[in-house]
């Protein structure tokens, strides 16, 4: 993380806002945070906009402190992808105080800001359609308030009715409108997205989307389980990729704690995540392919990902939710000889990306459902807050691995793909590309595996090996206090991103000093960019929906959490 | 079913002597268990593993069953993997409701099965809180042998004509809060 010239930024509110004194910048962790009162936020978060100090908004997080009179915090974390600054702007509230809306500064605050009222009846003024996003329609209450038990189950009793939102209505008038309902039980919903439509012949005359059909309450669930008990719920946010979820979660941990894994904890790591880039684009491009008719390929590509999965069932016993790294490390070593055989496939994998690149990218059915389809300019793109392969494919070429590395990626050779059109054919292109890179990586980290440890063996951290907890009385009385007392980090916040397969992952965690987090946020990259689905269909065919919707990778469990 | 001992060798004949005795639904269900048209009701992870079993290494085609469906019109077996959240609860009886009969229900995983590791606000704990399920499949995620000994399982079922009380004694749970 790029460090902050403090004091330029002092100087600039000072001369533009009269109530600065009342601003508070501290610092967290290498963060800077900057508390403001509730009223100024959206022209405070203009300012750093206009003065282009901070161009992105990352993230909106809501915090609940039932003991403090203004209860809530609302938690911005902005960003700048030219410099790769970050910052971390407050608000305090209670639920009768609305907080300033950001929707006029950036779109893309529109999704996070009805995330924060669904979970904590946070209002923003200002939002034109601050109703619940993630519960269902009939849910009371407000799930993450800490008064709220986790397991409280509200029953439904209907499907929501086709509607649209405020703001959509089309400038001009048309008769014979057609509604239309896709999903959320559909085959190119994968699952559980549902997209309304209203046709205008084959038009998209407006378009609304409905998500939550997959809410499982990651985050109340991550506030009832000591920190190694949550690796397995966030397996399951991108389930294409579970390995990611995993690294990012702990990488948070430990950045609270203040750890360093080791090199060789850090290499596999690096070698899961790569992989697990692979086959999340090989499950992109493959299901886009599918729902455009192209079911040759996913046989194809199914192969490939199916040889990834038995390398990972080689690892740990596990071929999708794989829970391989905890706070501090890896759960194990790797087998002998399994980084050979990841050499191994690896050529497989390049034999494979060739492959797929024969079947589609000069395939002229292909060309023709993609290209101009769902283009997007590079500011649309940031006033979203896209990121990953689709804001690269729209020219901005912004990867963390690059830009803030983390674990070793400053020592390996690799390239950033970027577009500049944004089209579907291009977030193809790029997903190929990034396939073929990550081989490369993977293939330089396993040539130069580091020798050592797995994790770190820090008696609070990390539980001791199995041989002696039944082997020796220490070791047992090590491992039974730490499951008894769980690991526990100081109090403090943390906001702790990765280049996930979609866009930055990352994590806001909150901790009161105890065994559990006190409030784990994801940002999921797919949520940002969902929200500009409705946009970029209107106007364009009914068949190009399908092709947009599966160019974005949406994956529900981290769309929805 | 029996195959009566071929009493000629001559092919050409096999025509004319060929012939077997069964009772006329055991014929029914041998043709039912082998032709099942699953819907892949995949919401979460566990649909993702469903995706391989349908694929090219596990293939679900050997089981008579690779005529995926779509439309809840089309098909006869219901395979639910994944957490069903109560929001797309009633979305699932709706659909259930639309398959035509004969119909059977595969819970895949945990979630599907009890809610899994979600006790949680959203999360329906077992879809058979709202359809009956015939088959639950353990696992998070089942193995896709798993669900491959789960469709056996059922097969077997038909095939023994196992009786389903909690088929016929099903009521729309929706409708019956309306009510
Ligand atoms: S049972 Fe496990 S793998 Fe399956 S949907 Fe639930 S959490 Fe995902």
């Amino acid at each position: 993380m790029k460090k902050l010239n403090l004091d330029m930024y002092r100087g600039a509110i000072a001369a533009r806002f009269p109530e600065a004194n009342r601003f508070q910048f501290s610092e967290s962790y290498g963060a800077v945070v900057l508390e403001v009162p509730r009223e100024t936020v959206r022209d405070v978060l203009r300012f750093f906009k206009e003065k282009n100090y901070f161009n992105f908004l990352m993230n909106i997080t809501g915090v609940d402190y039932p003991d403090r009179q203004e209860r809530f915090e609302v938690v911005y974390e902005l960003f700048n992808t030219r410099d790769y600054s970050r910052l971390r702007v407050k608000v305090r509230t209670s639920e009768d105080k609305p907080v300033p809306s950001v929707i006029s500064v950036w779109k893309g605050a529109d999704w996070f800001e009805r995330e924060v009222y669904d979970m904590f009846g946070v209002k923003f003024e200002g939002h034109p359609n601050l109703r619940r996003i993630l519960t269902h329609h009939e849910f009371v209450g407000h799930p993450l308030r800490k008064d709220y038990a986790a397991d409280l189950q509200q029953p439904c009793s209907s499907a929501l009715p086709i509607h649209f939102d405020v703001g959509t209505e089309p400038k001009e008038k048309a008769d014979n409108l057609i509604p239309l309902n896709i999903g959320p039980s559909h085959p190119a919903t994968h699952g559980t997205l549902r997209v309304m439509v209203e046709l205008n012949g084959e038009k998209v005359h407006r378009a609304n989307v409905e998500i939550g059909y997959l809410h499982r309450c990651f985050e109340k669930m991550a506030e009832t389980h000591p920190y190694n008990q949550v690796i397995p719920y966030t397996d399951r946010l991108n389930y294409c990729s579970a390995p990611m979820n995993n690294i990012g979660y702990c990488k948070a941990v430990e950045r609270l704690l203040g750890v360093e894994i080791p090199a060789r904890a850090q290499a596999m790591r690096v070698v899961l995540a790569e992989l697990s880039r692979f086959i999340d684009h090989v499950v992109c491009i493959g299901a886009n392919a599918v729902d455009l008719g192209a079911l040759t390929g996913f046989f194809h590509l199914f192969t490939l990902r199916e040889k990834v999965y038995s390398i990972f069932e080689k690892l740990c016993g596990a071929r999708l939710t794989v829970s391989m790294t905890r706070v501090g490390g890896m759960a194990q070593d790797a087998p002998p000889g399994w980084f050979d055989e990841v050499l191994q496939l690896c050529k497989e994998l390049r034999q494979g990306v060739s492959e797929i690149e024969t079947l589609l990218t000069n395939n002229k059915i292909w060309i023709q459902r993609t290209q101009n389809v769902g283009a997007i300019s590079a500011e649309e793109a940031l006033q979203w807050g896209y990121t990953g392969p689709c804001l690269r494919a729209a020219g901005v070429g912004l990867d963390l691995r690059k830009a803030e590395p983390y674990y070793m990626y400053d020592e390996l050779d690799f390239d950033i793909p970027v577009g500049s059109t944004g089209d579907v054919f291009e977030r193809y292109l790029v997903r190929v590309e990034e396939m073929k890179q990550s081989v490369r990586i993977v293939e330089q980290v396993c040539k130069n595996m580091p020798s050592g440890d797995y994790t770190i063996r820090d008696k609070g951290i990390v539980l001791p090996e199995k041989k002696d907890v039944y082997g020796n009385i220490e070791g047992l009385m090590n491992h039974f206090m730490l499951v008894i007392n769980g690991l526990r980090p100081p109090v403090g916040e943390v906001y702790d991103s990765t280049e996930a397969a979609n866009g930055e992952l990352g994590f806001h965690l909150v901790s009161d000093g105890s065994g559990v987090p006190y409030r784990l946020k994801v940002r999921p990259p797919c949520f940002a960019i969902y929200q500009s689905f409705s946009e970029s269909i209107t106007g364009g065919l009914v068949a190009d929906v399908i092709s947009v919707l599966g160019s974005m990778n949406l994956i529900a469990g981290e769309l929805d959490r | 079913m029996t195959l009566p001992a071929q009493t000629n060798n001559d092919l050409s004949d096999v025509s004319k002597n060929f012939a077997f005795t069964t009772r006329l639904d055991d014929l029914v269900s041998w043709g039912r268990k082998n032709s099942m048209w699953p819907l892949p009701y995949g919401t979460a992870c566990c649909g993702i593993e469903l995706m391989s079993v349908m694929g090219p290494k596990y293939d679900l085609a050997r089981f008579g069953a690779e005529v995926v469906r779509f439309s809840p019109r089309q098909a006869d077996l219901l395979l639910v993997a994944g957490t069903i959240t109560e929001k797309m609860g009633p979305i699932l009886v709706h659909i259930y409701e639309q398959m035509l009969e004969p119909k059977y229900v595969l819970s895949m995983g945990a979630c599907a099965s009890s809610g899994g590791f979600y006790r949680a606000y959203h999360v329906m704990q077992g879809i058979d809180k709202v359809i009956p399920v015939d088959v639950y499949v353990p696992g998070c995620p089942p193995t896709p042998e798993a669900v491959l000994d789960g469709v056996m399982t059922l097969q077997k079922m038909i095939a023994d004509h196992h009786p389903r009380p909690w088929k016929d004694n099903w009521v729309n749970p929706y409708e019956k809060t309306k009510s």
